[in-house]
């Protein structure tokens, strides 16, 4: 049966297919096709359209929405590389719509306003690839089965503060050393603690690893918070408002390319943190308030 | 025999547990210090604009193509563009080192990616059936008299050889099937033993 639900149909291995080409790289988020283009330049390996950089979006606050068309198209029109688009929390039109438009990955994304407060969209009827975000390997799972193949830590996006990416991933790692380390009779027991799907957690003990690639994002504002995410095994970084709100912007990009590619040579990552210019105006996590914070969105 | 995966960024996983299932020791290369000592090298998927960018940076684009005169290359998708001579849809750079032209995302976006069957004629060998995984895969539009053609899928050319050096426009690290993998390790053996003789 290939109906797009078992890991060795056609679909899925497309799908899966891209992320992995997507790995060791930086996806960058971008408003505008000048942005792009810096991006593409500085050896981005995706960019991620969006009208507004998640900084802005929580300081400017009401509803955040999938972008307008025209723009998400002009990026595309751009840039060579894979383009991004996200859609909110279960807006399954709005993935509609970025899969007749034909953007590369689908991000059903927490930065954005959640549309649905019980329900994810169910990803694996569409053709267009899905990533989505998380706090632990539960909710990664959970994701998995709906069909992403895809998964990045959700971090605290337009924050510039990089510990709640580290606690996803530390999360994430810990409990897949765990599974690890069960028996199978275990494994149940263990899907019921995670609220994950059986037959995934079953893949994870088997494996070592998620089926789809693991990547990070949240909160990247320096070559050292991307390097500092590789080490911890992400295997892709996406950078937000770090780049874009920084002040040298083409300079950070650049950095963090060169940064992610040698993410374990130390020499290099000093090499390329030298003169970056001021890093985007940040926000301690530990200073926001619990409805400020966008990674307890997703369920 | 050592084979590396240049590891800039992209699909080295996978060519790396390909070959040492062959039992092929497979490093990853990432500056040209580790160029050094191997038999041949594996250009693997990924983005070609980043791998530039790159390449640039670390200083790779002369060290590559010294490694070219006398060892194999393989490039696999993103790999083919930066082996290619000329590169259209962009316009690009390139390594310049296989005489043919390519046409980036030659069959479109992600929602264009498929998998398809062809027959893979390699030199010396049966004929067999590959599977070729297509991820946003370009299409090689022209190419000199000199390059062979080793697999068609819809009259565009997939698989090439140019010399000693080989060239796919699909993703043979993510099927089962090992025929690309034997025959790359068969060139750098074949190589090897013309430099020990030579």
């Amino acid at each position: 049966m290939d109906n797009g639900t078992s890991w060795n149909s056609e679909p899925m291995r497309l799908k899966v297919g891209l992320a992995e080409m997507l790995k060791g790289g930086v996806i960058m988020d971008v408003v505008t096709a000048d942005h792009a283009r810096i991006a593409e330049d500085a050896g981005a390996v995706a960019v991620m359209a969006l009208e507004r950089v998640p900084a802005d979006i929580r300081k400017e606050g009401g509803v955040a929405r999938m972008s307008d068309p025209a723009l998400i198209e002009e990026i595309m029109a751009t840039v060579s590389i894979p383009v991004m688009a996200k859609c909110r929390i279960g807006h399954f039109a709005e993935a509609q719509i970025l899969q007749e438009m034909g953007v590369d990955y689908i991000d059903e994304s927490e930065v954005l306003t959640p549309a649905d407060e019980a329900h994810h969209v169910a990803k694996l009827g569409f053709k267009t690839p899905f990533v989505c975000g998380a706090t632990n390997l539960g909710e990664a799972l959970r994701r998995i089965g709906e069909g992403a193949t895809m998964i990045r830590t959700k971090g605290e996006a337009g924050t510039g503060d990089i510990i709640e990416a580290v606690r996803h991933l530390r999360a994430i790692n810990r409990d897949m050393a765990l599974i690890g380390q069960l028996s199978e009779m275990e494994l149940m027991a263990e899907a019921k603690r995670l609220q994950a799907p059986y037959e995934l957690v079953k893949n994870v003990h088997e494996h070592g690893k998620l089926p789809v690639p693991k990547f990070t994002a949240g909160g990247v504002a320096t070559p050292a918070d991307a390097s500092l995410l590789m080490q911890l095994g992400a295997e892709a970084v996406f950078v937000g408002s770090g780049i874009f709100k920084a002040s040298e912007p083409a300079k950070v990009a650049d950095a963090i390319v060169k940064a992610v590619a040698h993410f374990d040579k130390p020499s290099e990552l000093l090499a390329v943190s030298k003169g970056l210019g001021a890093p985007m105006a940040s926000i301690a996590v530990g200073d926001l308030e619990e409805q400020q914070k966008l990674a307890g969105r997703g369920w | 025999m050592r084979i590396g995966i240049l590891a800039l960024q992209g699909a080295v996983a996978p060519h790396q547990a390909k070959l040492a299932a062959l039992g092929v020791e497979a490093p990853a290369v990432r500056e040209a210090a580790g160029l050094e000592g191997l038999d041949g090298l594996i250009l693997p998927g990924g983005e070609s604009t980043t791998f530039l960018k790159l390449i640039g940076h670390f200083g790779l684009a002369q060290p590559l193509k010294a490694f070219a005169e006398t060892r194999p290359l393989w490039g696999v998708c993103a790999g083919t563009i930066l082996l290619a001579r000329r590169v259209e849809n962009p316009s690009q750079r390139s390594l310049g080192i296989l005489p043919f032209t390519v046409r980036r995302n030659g069959y479109g976006r992600q929602n264009e990616s498929f998998i398809a069957g062809f027959e893979l004629r390699l030199p010396g060998r049966p004929a067999v059936s590959q599977e070729g995984v297509f991820i946003r895969a370009p299409h090689v539009t022209a190419r000199d008299d000199g390059v062979q053609v080793l697999g068609e899928h819809e009259g565009w050319p997939v698989a090439l050889q140019y010399g000693r050096h080989l060239a796919t426009t699909f993703h043979p690290e993510l099927s089962e099937a090992g025929h690309l993998h034997r025959y790359f390790i068969a060139l750098c053996e074949d190589a090897s033993q013309r430099r020990a003789s030579g």
